[in-house]
């Protein structure tokens, strides 16, 4: 994944962030099933999201805004969906 | 469990949609209180089913899900009943699938799903208060135009448009399956059409909802949330113990009357000392925590009703992350401090099994309410009323000292299982945050009902088998005439705790300990009790546990008494937790585990504690 900018996936990113969804990065089996569980969820390509919260203790997992909701997440999943400046 | 299981010939109908939906809330408003809660045979999933007044409906509410792909136990049993491939429920004849109207775009995806499975749906567009308040319009008749299948509005909380919904499910029950549609193959392809069908029939985006933002901002707040946090779980365990005494001394009063009814009644012999030593004093020790139960599940079903709950989680994640677990656990283990079955049973939530298990494994570690008669006996025999710098109390201090190692050695063994017996990929930490709601006073109600039904019964059944069979071993054999020592030293428990004396001798346990620890299996507070028949006590319980704490100042060693507090930090000891674990793990092999290790590290814990106090005291 050489290609892709470390800065441009949502789980590198701070609270108060706001942009639009990309895309979906991972290529093996597991990243695959995690990125059809993260659509299930609500995430999906073009919609808003922004970074509400973090954890106090130690920033990890993430409350993240997506369309009309809420969802919480561990920044190492986060970091399967790239996003963009909306 | 069986015939709850064939009663249904009637048409059933499968309630099924995403978590969050309002689905049970719809569900409970249709059915009421005439519903049946039952086990999955081999599976720990609940099976919730009612009928609708009226007429021959029949409900099945299934676990929430977001997918016809299942991700755990609980969405694995929806998959299959919505098939029709469940090996004991019949394939439902309809589905009613359960929009939130606040959330369209993303709940219709799995309507879209349900609709291709050749079954006649009806689909309610539920919240539709929530929708109307954050200014979504949403074009209901559009919607089931563009679906081909009967869409109805309702507000399941406020019982509204439920009537049309039941004629549209009696409609559905003759109709024919809708027309196959182009829903694509992928995740990614259907979220596309389910969108773009959304955007349709939306007439007004909406602005959201604003309470919940604001809401967020203090609880989620990096100093003010974990401050709320621990505020709130402050207040629960002082409520758990200051609100429960009263029905508990009335419970007590109660029980105490029932057995000098029966002393007044019936003469002196077999009978009498059955029903009072052995079932009303056993079953009674444990039927008298139920006030406390039922005031922490109060609290945690009001906590969850609100949506706060899995802000809980979402804060505690992280440190339990520091352990391997996941902040899921943090429910079942907090449910823990009532009583270790009720938390056991909440680990179903937890989609990893290596997670479930080992919140199963350390939720005995939680200091549960049984043990806290034999912390204040003991506490009160042996550690002096002095207050330290500060104004805290010395009593008071231990007391929190013997909840906090508890603590500890929890997350130690977590992370020891994790890296050991219970190894396996890191499980992910995913949750939907919904709209904060006014508790839902139906769902705290069904809630404790339900709690309160599981508890009494098994009161009546292990409880009460169990202390009848130790009530048995303490009276047989009868002692010797003119024998000097209490009669319990003849029977089968003071032969049991005299082989038990010989193990438990390098930790400063004497006999009457050993022997009162074998009746204290039923439950571990029925050790108070015992150690009262065997220092020849007898009366109600407030008499014992007055007259324990001068007998035992005089019988045992400072050292034996903090052993004996370490012992009951882990205290392995308790059939219900055997039991419950074995239902929910299937089989023996981790009840055993959890016995062994629990056994290994009490008399670890006891054996330091006996012999550093008594090089240190003496």
């Amino acid at each position: 994944m050489a290609d892709i900018n470390e800065g441009t996936l949502l789980g590198n990113l701070k609270v108060g962030y706001h942009g639009q969804i990309k895309g979906f990065v991972g290529q093996n089996a597991a990243a695959s099933n995690m990125i059809d569980q993260l659509r299930e969820m609500g995430f999906s390509e073009g919609l808003d999201v922004s970074i509400l919260h973090q954890n106090p203790f130690g920033k990890d997992p993430i409350a993240v805004k997506v369309g009309s909701m809420t969802i919480a997440l561990r920044r190492r999943e986060a970091n399967l969906i790239e996003v963009m400046a909306s | 469990m069986s015939e709850q299981m064939s009663e249904t010939n009637a048409p059933l109908i499968a309630v099924v949609g995403n978590p969050n939906c309002g689905k049970s809330a719809l569900f409970n408003a249709l059915t009421g209180l005439r519903q049946k809660v039952a086990n999955y045979p081999g599976a720990t999933v609940e099976r919730r089913v009612g009928k609708i007044d009226n007429t021959n409906l029949t409900l099945i509410d299934l676990p929430g899900s977001y997918g016809l792909e299942p991700r755990s136990a609980d969405e694995e049993v929806t998959c299959q009943v919505i098939k029709g491939k469940h090996a004991t429920e019949q394939k439902p004849a309809v589905i009613l699938s359960v929009v939130d109207a606040t959330n369209l775009a993303q709940h219709l995806r799995f309507s879209l799903e349900l609709r291709s499975l050749g079954l006649p749906i009806v689909i309610a567009l539920n919240m539709t208060d929530l929708a109307a308040r954050e200014k979504i319009k949403i074009d209901a008749d559009a919607l089931s135009k563009k679906l081909g299948v009967p869409v109805i509005e309702t507000v399941a909380v406020r019982k509204k448009g439920l009537d049309t919904l039941v004629s549209a499910l009696t409609k559905a029950l003759d109709a024919p399956a809708p027309d196959q549609m182009d829903i694509g193959d992928s995740v990614r392809q259907r979220q596309k059409v389910a969108r773009k069908i959304a955007s349709d029939a939306t007439l007004s985006e909406g602005i959201g909802h604003k309470t919940t933002r604001n809401l967020d901002r203090i609880l989620l707040n990096p100093i003010a949330g974990p401050v709320i946090l621990f505020t709130i779980l402050f207040l629960m365990f002082q409520a758990v113990f200051s609100w429960a005494q009263a029905p508990q001394d009335m419970i007590e009063g109660g029980i105490g009357a029932l057995q000098s009814t029966l002393v007044n009644t019936l003469s002196d012999g077999l009978l009498l000392s059955f029903l009072n030593d052995g079932i009303l004093s056993g079953v009674g020790a444990v039927i008298v925590f139920l006030p406390q139960i039922l005031i922490l599940f109060l609290f945690i079903l009001v906590l969850e009703s609100t949506g706060y709950m899995v802000r809980a989680a979402f804060i505690m994640d992280r440190l339990m992350a520091s352990v391997g677990l996941n902040g899921r656990a943090f429910i079942p283990l907090l449910s823990s401090f009532a009583c270790a079955v009720p938390g056991i049973m909440a680990a179903r939530s937890i989609a990893n099994e290596r997670d479930r298990l080992t919140t199963i494994l350390i939720s005995p570690l939680m200091t549960c309410s049984a043990r806290l008669p034999v912390y204040t006996v003991i506490i009160a025999a042996f550690i002096p009323n002095n207050t330290l710098t500060g104004g805290i109390g010395l009593q008071g201090l231990v007391m929190f000292a013997l909840y906090g190692i508890g603590i500890i050695a929890a997350l130690i063994v977590a992370a020891v299982l994790k890296r050991t017996v219970a190894q396996g990929q890191a499980d992910t930490f995913m949750l939907e945050l919904p709209k904060y709601q006014a508790p839902n006073v139906r769902f705290v109600l069904i809630g404790l009902y339900e709690r309160a039904r599981i508890f009494i019964r098994r009161a009546g059944t292990i409880i009460f088998v169990s202390t009848a069979l130790l009530w048995l071993l303490a009276i047989y054999p009868n002692a010797p005439t003119g024998s000097n020592q209490p009669d319990i030293a003849y029977s089968f428990v003071g032969i049991i705790g005299g082989w038990l004396e010989v193990i438990f001798a390098p930790i400063g346990f004497n006999w009457e300990i050993s022997v009162a620890l074998v009746p204290g299996m039923a439950a571990r507070e029925i050790a108070i009790a015992a150690l009262g028949t065997v220092y020849s006590l007898s009366g109600s319980e407030e008499v014992i546990e007055a007259g324990l704490v001068s007998v035992l100042n005089n019988a045992w060693s400072l050292p034996t008494a903090l052993s004996f507090l370490a012992w009951f930090i882990f205290a392995p000891q308790c059939l219900s937790t055997i039991a419950v674990t074995r239902r929910e793990t299937g089989g023996w092999k981790w009840p055993l585990f959890m016995v062994a290790y629990l056994f290994a590290l009490a008399y670890a814990a006891s054996f330091i504690t006996f012999q550093v106090a008594t090089v240190l005291l003496t």
